[in-house]
C-alpha cells in the first residue's frame, strides 16, 4: 500500500519556522511507523532526524505525535494509523531538529521525585535487603515506565507550565514510595504535595 | 526505622524547596466539596427563580418576602461565597499554569485575592445586613 507520510521538520541553522514535509512510501499494514521513518531517512532524505535506538519498545527513545496522538513509532503498526500517517515532535519541549526535542525539562521533573531508592538504615539482617512477592507486586506497574515522555508531553499543563513535575515522574514517585525497602517517602510526597506537584 | 532527615542532602532539579504546607491539597478538596455543594444550591436557586416563578413575578418585594427566611439568607450567602471562591480560585490556578513570568503572577494573584475580599464583603453586607423597610 502507500501511505503519504507528512513530517513536521524544523532545522534551526535553516529553517525560521517548522513545515511539514511529505513522503509517499510503499508500505506493508505491518510496517511499523518507526521503519516509515527509517525508509525514509535510509532512502530518500538522509537529513530527516529522530532518535531511535532498540526500536522494540523499550528504550522510549522514539515518542512523537502519530495522527494527533502520542505514541511509540516503533510500537505503532502502518494498519493502524491509516495510509496518510502526519508525524510532529512531541509537544512541551523544545525541537532540537526534526522530531528530536530536548528532553531535559521532561528529566528535571523525574529528577525531582528523588528517582533512586533511599534506605540509609542498615539492612535487618546486615546483608540484604529483603522484599516478598507480594510487597513486589504492589509497586509492579509503575516500574514499567520507559521514561519516553509520551504522557508528560501530552498533558497541557505541562505544555506551559515549566515547574510541574508531570505524570512520569508521579508514576516514579508511586515506584519508589510503595517500595517496602525504600524510607524516602515523605520527600517525595513533600515534591508531589507542592505547587509543582500533584494538585494541577 | 527511622526516615532520613528531609533537611540534608536533597536536591529539587531547580525547582522550589516544597514548603511543607498542605495549601495546595486543601484547595483542590475545596474545590470539588465546592461544585457538589454549588451544584445542589445553583439549581436550586434556578429553580426557584426561573422555573417555579416567573421572572415577571421576582421584585423588590419577591426578594424582601424570601430573605425574612433566614434558611433562603444563608442559602444565598453559602452560594455566593463557595461561587466567588471556587471560581476566583480556579483562576489562581490558571494564571500559575499560564503566566510564565513570575511579575505577572504576583500580580495576578493580588488582583484575584482584592476581588475575593471586595466581592465577599460587599455581596455579604446585602445579604446578611438586609433590614426590610416595611418590617417583614
Amino acid at each position: 500500500m502507500e501511505v503519504l507520510v507528512r513530517i513536521k521538520r524544523f532545522n534551526p541553522e535553516k529553517d525560521e519556522a517548522p513545515y511539514w514535509a511529505e513522503y509517499k512510501v510503499q508500505a506493508q499494514p505491518s510496517d511499523r511507523v518507526l521503519d516509515l521513518l527509517n525508509h525514509i531517512k535510509w532512502n530518500i532524505d538522509g537529513t530527516l532526524s529522530y532518535r531511535r535506538s532498540c526500536a522494540h519498545g523499550i528504550c522510549g527513545s522514539d515518542a512523537v505525535v502519530i495522527n494527533g496522538v502520542n505514541r511509540l513509532a516503533c510500537r505503532e503498526l502502518v494498519k493502524n494509523v491509516g495510509s496518510r500517517i502526519e508525524i510532529e515532535p512531541i509537544r512541551g519541549l523544545p525541537v532540537i531538529k526534526d522530531l528530536i526535542v530536548d528532553m531535559e525539562p521532561f528529566f528535571a521533573g523525574y529528577k525531582a521525585i528523588h528517582p533512586f531508592l533511599i534506605a540509609d538504615d542498615p539492612p535487618a539482617d546486615g546483608k540484604e535487603r529483603r522484599q516478598s512477592p507480594a510487597e513486589r507486586a504492589r509497586f509492579d506497574d509503575t516500574t514499567k515506565c520507559i521514561l519516553c515522555a509520551a504522557c508528560t508531553t501530552s498533558c497541557p499543563i505541562f505544555w506551559t507550565n515549566d515547574v510541574y513535575v508531570g505524570p512520569a515522574a508521579i508514576v516514579n514517585a508511586h515506584r519508589f514510595i510503595f517500595d517496602s525497602r525504600d524510607r524516602g517517602a515523605s520527600i517525595r510526597l513533600d515534591v508531589l504535595n507542592s505547587q509543582a506537584g500533584v494538585w494541577r | 526505622m527511622a526516615t532520613p532527615n528531609p533537611g540534608t542532602g536533597i536536591r529539587y532539579a531547580g525547582r522550589p524547596r516544597p514548603t511543607q504546607s498542605n495549601f495546595e491539597l486543601y484547595s483542590w478538596l475545596f474545590m470539588r466539596v465546592s461544585g457538589v455543594v454549588l451544584w445542589i444550591l445553583v439549581l436550586g436557586h434556578l429553580l426557584i427563580m426561573h422555573v417555579l416563578n416567573s421572572v415577571r413575578d421576582i421584585d423588590y418585594a419577591f426578594v424582601e418576602n424570601r430573605w425574612a427566611n433566614p434558611l433562603w439568607r444563608i442559602w444565598d450567602w453559602t452560594m455566593l461565597i463557595l461561587a466567588l471562591i471556587h471560581g476566583l480560585n480556579g483562576v489562581r490556578l490558571m494564571s500559575d499554569d499560564y503566566l510564565r513570568k513570575r511579575k505577572h503572577r504576583v500580580i495576578a494573584t493580588i488582583l484575584i485575592y482584592v476581588a475575593a475580599f471586595a466581592f465577599i464583603l460587599i455581596g455579604s453586607i446585602t445579604i446578611l445586613m438586609f433590614r426590610s423597610p416595611t418590617g417583614m
